[in-house]
């Protein structure tokens, strides 16, 4: 029994097909990667998960149990907690508050009549973000947003992290200490579901990869198996006959849909005006 | 049976007058997710147009209808969606209604000042024409309506279906950053559909002109039935609006045919609408929460409590020297004041914090004081226990759309304030008919406050308190919570929170200091009546509100007096009462997006008086202390102060040196706060 099963989920707006049949799995202890290029349907698999999306069709289940009918809040009760590609930070709350809220709120009615406080700032230490603790959530810079987004998610003790392009805003050393970050905490026995497209991170701290292209899980495997796949290389790459070099492949992933990139990060930018 | 045939044809000619309406608002909502409680007032608008371009300056009718549809309604909605709610959609519900019904007021007073109170008439269409079917004479007017929205649901299925700016339209509906991936082009949906929707409006207002008249409150409230229909169709689906329509123009019609028109079930006809929107609110399925809102609100500095205590001591003062200084007429009105200033401190509470819009605070009021003068103890048992219905109420009204967030739960205050004010307030057992009734004056502990300065001087210490309790509960880990669940109820929900019940405290809790205020209210006026606590009066007051600053304890007493002072003007300058409403309304579609209002300016006041003559009277008097450089606020709630000359979001980078972000001097601000109350 897997930690977290996704099965034959089905999701479309109007007309178009955002996740298209897609069946795939995360492990508790282990890091799966889920790829594929903008408008795969990655964040929309990551909404039906948490709740936020319901599905046309298909099932979530989360250790053994289904969940698919669930309110949000049930499921991050049983242990499944978040970040977002756009951030959704308590921008009028400090960083340390942010932190503490979601003790608070994990805590339940326990939490709420009695503070929290020693450990959240322990939480902030180990993500590495301890310097901004009393700064607000809005002013800080994106890539230090993600991270209080991970130190929020943990503080709500989850057994299942999922994880929405947590690297982007960071630098490479930051990714770096991120990447080993991300070990520790799987080496913990949680199970970490994240979406990325720094493919370099992705391959050195995976152990499973799914690709999503058009809503569609094209393949399925480790890190060498993905890379090796055909229908992987044409999907970012547009063509299958490119010798299989992933960081090749990572840096064609970034040149293919610049547009695309730039409308997000304007929208992010927007958000911290 | 032919009455049932005539009543019958009655109901399809007004519910294809709402289905035109109720189109045209599902038509922009979808498009660009502001739901615009204003719709009703642009058709009104656009039927005074029309009835000025067809009556006053005798134009032919086919004319003054292709200039109002054609020209007017469209461009007008397209300068509103360009100018005024342009991206409202992807802020909080709360910007967005604020804005609309600001645009609401503000159509009101625009009308009210272009064409002044006067009888006038718009006659139907074809007006001697008709047709006998069986024992019932249909006229062409209902005969034209209900084939002009037949004509609408084709040119709209036509539109949606047929073309590609319409797949467009169907396609933002549900994601409208998918479209803009897709290449679509958001900017021209929008516009287009507010253009198409506001003309809609218009031609609904036009239509129904002939048979309810043309008044500025009756068009306007009719977008309540639209409202209603439309939400039938969850706000998306077109057919199901239609079907709403028909069946509540039906069922408006049959009630008035067949309930009795004496009695308590008397009022019950004219609520038909209402009761129809809350019934179907109720049965709308669980909203999904949003997520990829625009948010992080610059809050108000919250205050340190010496600070808090130092103002409330000094509000305190200034009511205790008005109150040996003015006669009992001017003090009723600083009552009166302090009462909005508290209704005002229950929206700080709900907007404020919570992000959540009420649009009928003044009714929770209402029957705070309605509870206050029935259970006739003029006591503090008798004010809490009125305090404690009126929560009670708001939690119950909150209770049915547990499920449902923002919007819904705005428009179900807005249905409950209809059924109050129609049917509850108006009833026997209540006010009655424009009646009154008698309240005594409260008693604390044994000592009876008879004197209006004594009763004024104990509601203002009311006002303190439950501002002092505010700030308290602001301070605390629920109003962390709470503000929390307004900057991202997306991430409260996967964090584990369950929003719903937090939802119905508030509610509440809300409520009952609205309710407090009207209870206080009552003893004050010694008689009250419906009138008092109309629904309409709670717009201005939501209006108010932001205007002046809904996130701060400043704010609402701003926003008390401002509204205290409405009324004082308008009846000094009757010529201006349109005006008035015409400022207010604007004022806030302008302000709208920054919660924290005018109170800002009055923060910064202190702030930029000592920068600007600091020194100079430093040098002065050299015993004045030096401006303390911020110090961190001891709780972690403390934020970056908002440059009160910027209105919405700031990043520190902006913000004045720490230098010059000196505290605010307490004595100088209270000056300043002062002589607004001595205003009148």
């Amino acid at each position: 029994m897997s930690l977290l099963e996704v099965e034959d989920v089905v999701v479309q707006f109007g007309g178009v097909t955002a996740v298209d049949h897609a069946s795939f799995v995360a492990e508790a202890g282990r890091i799966t990667g889920l790829i594929g290029p903008n408008g795969a349907g990655k964040t929309t698999c990551f909404n039906v998960i948490t709740g936020l999306q319901r599905p046309n069709q298909g099932k979530v289940r989360f250790e053994g149990r289904a969940i698919t009918r669930l309110p949000v809040h049930r499921r991050s009760r049983r242990g499944i907690c978040r970040t977002f590609q756009r951030l959704e930070a308590f921008g009028s709350l400090t960083v340390r508050d942010n932190v503490r809220v979601a003790r608070d709120i994990h805590r339940g009615v326990v939490g709420l009549v009695r503070p929290a406080s020693a450990d959240v700032d322990g939480l902030l230490e180990r993500v590495g973000i301890a310097e901004y603790a009393a700064e607000r959530a809005d002013s800080i810079p994106t890539g230090v947003a993600r991270l209080l987004e991970l130190a929020r998610c943990l503080a709500a003790e989850p057994k299942l992290l999922l994880l929405d392009e947590p690297s982007s805003g960071l630098d490479e050393s930051e990714t770096d200490a991120f990447g080993e970050l991300l070990a520790e905490l799987a080496a913990e026995g949680r199970g970490i579901l994240m979406v990325e497209h720094d493919m370099d991170l992705v391959m050195s701290v995976c152990d499973d990869i799914h690709v999503l292209d058009f809503g569609r899980v094209i393949a399925s495997g480790s890190p060498t198996e993905v890379r090796a796949d055909p229908a992987v290389q044409k999907a970012y790459l547009g063509y299958s006959d490119e010798p299989a070099d992933p960081a090749h492949a990572a840096d064609h992933t970034h040149a293919d849909l610049p547009a695309v990139e730039l409308t997000q990060e304007i929208r992010l930018e927007g958000a911290h005006r | 049976m032919s009455s049932i045939l005539s009543f019958t044809i009655l109901g399809l000619f007004t519910g294809a007058a709402y289905a035109i309406a109720a189109s045209g608002l599902v038509l922009t909502y979808t498009t660009t997710r502001v739901f615009n409680i204003a719709h009703g007032a642009f058709g009104m608008v656009m039927a005074f147009t029309f009835w000025d371009f067809s009556q006053r300056q005798h134009m032919p009718t086919w004319l003054a209808l292709v200039l109002v549809l054609g020209v007017v309604a469209p461009g007008t909605g397209w300068l509103v969606q360009r100018f005024v709610t342009r991206g409202l959609g992807e802020g909080p519900v709360s910007v967005s209604l604020v804005v609309t019904v600001g645009l609401f007021v503000g159509l009101i007073g625009v009308a009210q000042y272009i064409w002044p109170p006067a009888p006038r008439t718009v006659p139907p269409f074809l007006a001697d024409e008709g047709l006998q079917i069986g024992g019932t004479y249909v006229t062409a007017h209902q005969i034209i309506t209900i084939a002009l929205s037949a004509v609408v649901a084709a040119a709209l299925y036509v539109l949606l279906n047929r073309t590609r700016i319409g797949t467009a339209m169907r396609a933002s509906v549900d994601n409208p950053m998918l479209l803009r991936l897709f290449g679509g082009k958001p900017d021209l949906v929008a516009s287009l559909s507010w253009a198409i929707g506001i003309s809609l409006a218009a031609l609904a207002g036009i239509l129904l002109t002939p048979v309810i008249g043309l008044s500025y409150y009756d068009l306007t409230l009719l977008v309540i039935n639209a409202y209603a229909a439309a939400m039938l169709g969850r706000l998306k689906s077109l057919p199901l609006t239609f079907v709403g329509a028909m069946g509540l123009g039906i069922l408006q019609s049959f009630a008035v045919a067949y309930l009795p028109s004496e009695g308590n079930l008397a009022g019950l006809r004219a609520v038909v609408p209402a009761l129809f929107l809350f019934v179907v609110i109720v049965a709308m399925p669980q909203a999904q929460l949003r997520i990829g809102q625009v948010k992080g609100i610059v809050s108000a500095p919250l205050p340190t409590l010496p600070k808090s205590l130092g103002w409330g001591g000094g509000l305190l003062a200034g009511v205790a020297a008005l109150t040996v200084t003015m006669g009992d007429a001017d003090l009723l009105l600083v009552g009166t004041a302090a009462t909005y200033a508290m209704v005002m401190l229950s929206l700080v509470l709900l907007t404020g914090y919570g992000g959540h819009v009420s649009l009928a605070q003044f009714t929770f009021a209402g029957v705070g004081a309605l509870a206050y003068a029935k259970l006739d103890e003029p006591n503090l048992v008798g004010l809490f226990l009125a305090a404690g219905i009126a929560a009670a109420v708001g939690a119950l009204v909150a209770l049915p759309v547990l499920r449902l967030t923002g919007l819904y739960l705005a428009l179900s205050t807005l249905a409950f304030g209809v059924l109050m004010d129609k049917m509850v307030f108006q009833a026997d057992f209540a006010f009655g008919y424009n009646g009154t009734l008698r309240a005594q004056r409260l008693s604390v502990l044994g000592r009876e406050f008879s004197s209006t300065g004594g009763y004024v001087l104990v509601m203002t210490v009311f006002f303190v308190l439950m501002a002092l309790a505010l700030l308290l509960l602001r301070r605390g880990v629920l109003g962390r919570v709470l503000i929390a669940m307004r900057d991202s109820p997306a991430a409260c929900g996967t964090l584990g929170l369950d929003m719903r019940w937090f939802r119905v405290g508030l509610f509440g809790l809300s409520a009952g200091m609205a309710g407090l205020a009207g209870g206080l209210f009552a003893g004050l006026r010694g008689t009250i009546g419906a009138a008092d606590f109309q629904l309409f009066n709670s717009l201005p007051l939501l209006l108010l509100a932001v205007v002046c600053g809904v996130t701060s304890m400043t704010g609402a007493a701003l926003g008390g007096v401002g509204l205290m002072l409405l009324p004082v003007l308008q009846s000094s300058r009757p010529e201006l009462a349109g005006l008035v409403f015409a400022v207010l309304g604007f004022g806030a579609v302008a302000l709208g997006r920054d919660p924290n209002g005018l109170a800002n300016l009055v923060f910064g006041l202190g702030r930029r008086l000592d920068r600007r003559f600091g020194d100079r009277v430093r040098a002065a008097v050299p015993v004045l202390p030096l401006p303390r450089p911020r110090v961190e606020d001891d709780s972690a709630t403390a934020v970056p102060l908002a440059d009160p000359l910027s209105g919405v979001l700031i990043v520190p980078e902006t913000d004045p040196p720490a230098g010059h972000r000196a505290a605010d001097d307490p004595t100088s601000a209270q000056q300043k706060e002062v002589p607004a109350h001595v205003a009148p």
